[in-house]
């Protein structure tokens, strides 16, 4: 199948939104789109399968002006959209969630639950996921959430799948199934939309590769004709040089120290210790447990045991609101469900974190709010059109910088991130690593958790692998490379 | 981009052109209406409502429901009754009324968090429960013998340049409300705590406290509209605040607050109070019949709550 999309103009309440984008997919093509946070690409997809109407221009499909009323029209034409805001249903099963609105019918119209059963099963072994599909769908984590969202779009038999930024809850193994699956269906001659942040992956994947800027066509590139650099100027107009910031930090004493933590069937004797001014880089695989660990020291886990202490002294974190006020914070992995009040402002959002800071007597001030949130969006350059946008409405990477800017101004001794940068475009993540940077020189204490390697290796002065809820070794800035952490994740051990 | 932003703004504003367009038809309509001592009584009416509607709105806020306000209203005033009929001091029993109410509601909210109930089926507990309390202590007989205290009577019945007491009472607890709602860290706090529980909870907001604070404002708002109704009736009755809950849930529907929570504003319960008011008013005066009445009200709750689903 062949799509092109010219001309398109889409604005949101008097705010243009694209203006003049559009690109060409070819016929079994992995055409890759590109773009700051904020650029428009999911805005695009959306024109394309329905979800929203275009203002101006035109979707010609095979020859064909076309223009699908909603997503189960462009589904029915073949073209499936995985999303990067999963729509998931967290009470039902996987399987239900999988066949949901197709479920397969006998002739008496009745669910034909073994068939149903054995499709959810091949999809999943072909994914090489081991999810029962009995599983509640609130039980898994995200990155599993992300594959059942796959394997729902491999289910369909589809020309083109659009995929909106896939691996952004995947790690490195999962992601490498992944591919396999999408060159298999290239070979067949399925075309697909791949939509990252992630620039190893475009260079390893794609074939071209379409920028746009501020919703704009910028231009289209054979991967063989380009480079990153080369793509990073047309992304955002100018060269960003190093991607990951040195950090010139004297490492001072240990700040936070965590013994023994134990958590019955999920971790067991977790024990390690960050330093002030250190960033320690936690990698695993998927369900690994490293999560788990960064909530239970946040006292959002029942059932921990073990010992805290903080710069030599013992604390309690039985609660969030405890662990706060001990002087820790933590960006939590899930935006949508943990990070943000979705139908709230930025302004709301951000001061949530905040509240203690920016009033008198539990009287919020009005100016120091405004002053706030202003530095937030403006220090990490949140793309909004001002304090009151709903979360609802701001791009993925543009939600992530608002949980973010939640969490900066709150002081912290040790700041927590779980998977800090997920889904923000790649000039965005450095300003990201700079103020993790600066963070790290006043002397706060960063544990990064994060399943892009690169950005590990990039960023943190010491590693440490956690694989099924226990520590297999902390790795120092020398030994650390990314064999090194495969090995330890995948259960091996170094010196064999 | 202006007639969108002047389309949400009348969206927003629904309630409010509602509520002018039934002062206007029933004014036309019945010269009787209009009249300035049938709006100062349609207002003083509509305190006993408000003052519980504005503590319903901070508790659907948080995503829960408070059934029970009709019966702590009944029990606390009750309580007060009593211990005035015993010879307590007038002004230390309605106080102490006020604490009762506090108190029955935090019960309410402990259910809610502690005992981990919906606030639907802990309310209806608390409910059934405080009415049967009420039955027991009264014994089914109102309690009438309450003297001639100056302090009672004002509460209900007095005015303030020709203000009625409960009228002012029902704007100065709407300012205060507006004021906790809008101004202070609690306020957020409620929000966040129906807009998204978990991610406030990281964010280090009590929900617990937050919720219990909730329960422990509705009971003494009912406590309080109870006041009034002691000092207008001077008696209390076994059956006092019965289905109070109903109109006071209606009122923060129609002033667009949502039921899931998270959303919505208290002016817009102030004037959600009103329509019940003028529609119960407007109606007697133009003789429906009381049986008509009901089901006009159950129209436009469905009308207003329809239109509020659009946005
Ligand atoms: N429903 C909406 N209402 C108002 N504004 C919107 C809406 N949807 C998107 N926008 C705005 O349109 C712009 C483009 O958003 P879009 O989600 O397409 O970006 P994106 O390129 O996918 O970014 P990201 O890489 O962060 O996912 C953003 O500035 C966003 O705030
Ligand atoms: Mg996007």
């Amino acid at each position: 199948m062949q799509i092109e999309m010219r001309g398109i103009n889409k604005s949101f309440g008097g705010n243009a939104v694209l203006k003049n984008a559009g690109f060409l997919l070819d016929h079994g093509e992995i055409h890759a789109l590109m773009g700051e946070n904020g650029a428009g690409k999911s805005t695009l997809m959306k024109i394309l399968t329905g979800v929203y109407t275009k203002d101006a221009g035109q979707v010609i499909v095979d020859g064909q002006e076309v223009c699908y009323k909603n997503p189960q029209e462009a589904e029915k034409a073949g073209i499936v959209f995985i999303h990067q805001e999963l729509n998931v249903l967290f009470d039902l099963t996987v399987e239900e969630n999988m066949f949901l609105g197709k479920e397969i019918r006998n002739r008496f119209g009745i669910c034909d639950k073994k068939a149903m059963r054995a499709e959810v099963k091949k999809i999943l072994d072909r994914l090489g996921v081991k999810i029962s599909p009995e599983q509640k769908m609130s039980e898994l984590s995200v990155g599993q959430q992300q594959m059942i969202e796959i394997a729902k779009a491999l289910m369909v038999d589809a020309k083109v799948i659009i995929m909106d930024e896939p691996t952004a809850a995947l790690t490195q193994s999962e992601t490498e199934v992944l591919f396999q699956v999408i060159n298999s269906l290239r070979k067949k001659g399925v075309s697909i939309v791949y939509i990252s942040h992630r620039m190893e992956e475009i260079f390893q994947l794609c074939d071209r590769i379409t920028v746009l800027r501020d919703g704009a066509y910028i231009d289209t590139k054979r991967i063989a004709d380009t480079d990153m650099n080369d793509v990073v100027k047309m992304m955002i107009g100018r060269e960003i040089g190093e991607r990951y910031p040195s950090r010139n930090v004297k490492i001072g004493e240990v700040a936070l120290k965590v013994e023994n933590l134990t958590c019955p069937g999920v971790f067991k004797n977790v024990s390690f210790e960050v330093h002030a001014g250190e960033v320690l880089g936690v990698s695993g695989l998927m369900g690994a447990g490293r999560t788990e660990i960064m909530q239970a020291i946040f006292g959002n886990m029942p059932h921990v045991t073990g010992k805290i202490s903080l710069y030599g002294k013992e604390i309690q974190n039985h609660s969030p609101e405890q662990a706060m006020r001990n002087g820790l914070g933590f960006i939590t992995e899930d935006r949508k469900t943990e990070g943000l009040m979705l139908e709230e402002s930025i302004r709301k959002n951000i001061s949530l974190a905040n509240l203690g800071r920016i009033s008198r007597h539990g009287v919020i001030n009005k100016k120091e709010e405004q002053d706030l949130v202003k530095k937030g969006i403006e220090e990490l350059h949140i793309k909004c059109f001002g304090p009151e946008h709903e979360s609802n409405n701001l791009s993925g990477g543009n939600q992530q910088k608002v949980v973010f800017a939640k969490w900066i101004y709150t002081d912290p001794k040790v700041l927590i991130l779980d998977e800090p940068t997920r889904g923000v475009d790649i000039g965005a993540k450095k300003e990201i690593y700079h103020i993790i940077n600066d963070l790290a020189a006043k002397g706060v204490a960063v544990i990064m958790v994060s399943s892009e390697l690169p950005e590990v290796l990039g960023m943190a002065d010491r590693i440490m692998v956690v694989r099924e809820g226990l520590v297999r070794g902390v790795l120092s800035k020398e030994e650390a490379n990314q064999e090194n952490i495969m090995i330890l994740a995948t259960g091996g051990n170094l010196n064999e | 981009m202006n007639k969108q932003k002047t389309i949400n703004k009348i969206q927003d504003m629904g309630a409010l052109i509602a509520l002018v367009l039934l002062v206007i038809v029933i004014g036309v309509i019945s010269p009787e209406f209009r009249t300035v001592g049938n709006f100062l009584s349609l207002l003083r009416q509509s305190s006993i409502n408000g003052l519980i509607a504005f503590g319903m709105t901070a508790v659907i806020l948080t995503g829960g429901i408070d059934l029970s306000v009709g019966s702590v209203l009944a029990l606390s005033t009750a309580l007060c009754a009593g211990l005035i009929a015993n010879g307590m001091p007038v002004g230390a029993a309605m106080l102490l009324a006020l604490v009762i109410g506090t108190g029955l509601g935090l019960i309410s909210g402990i259910l809610v968090t502690k005992g981990r109930l919906q606030p639907f089926i802990a309310t209806l507990v608390t409910m059934t429960v405080y009415r049967g309390l009420t039955m027991i202590y009264m014994d089914g007989k109102p309690i009438s013998n309450l003297g001639d205290s100056f302090t009672l009577k004002v509460v209900g019945k007095g005015n303030f340049y020709h203000i009625p007491i409960p009228v002012i009472l029902f704007i100065l607890i709407f300012v205060l409300f507006m004021f906790i709602l809008e101004k202070t860290t609690f306020g957020r706090r409620v929000y966040a705590t129906g807009s998204n529980a978990q991610a406030a909870r990281l964010a280090g907001v009590n929900i617990q406290r937050t919720k219990m604070a909730v329960y422990a404002i509705s009971g003494a708002m009912a406590a309080l509209s109870g006041l009034i109704l002691l000092s207008r009736l001077g008696s209390a009755q076994p059956n006092l605040g019965d289905g109070y809950e109903l109109d006071a849930i209606a009122s923060v529907a129609l002033g667009g607050t949502s039921m899931n929570g998270g959303r919505g504003r208290i002016w817009g319960t102030f004037v959600g109070v009103l329509i019940i008011a003028v529609l119960n008013n407007g109606l007697n005066i133009l003789g429906v019949s009381s049986y008509y009445q009901d089901v006009v009200k159950g129209i436009v709750i469905l009308i207003a709550v329809l239109s509020d689903r659009k946005r």
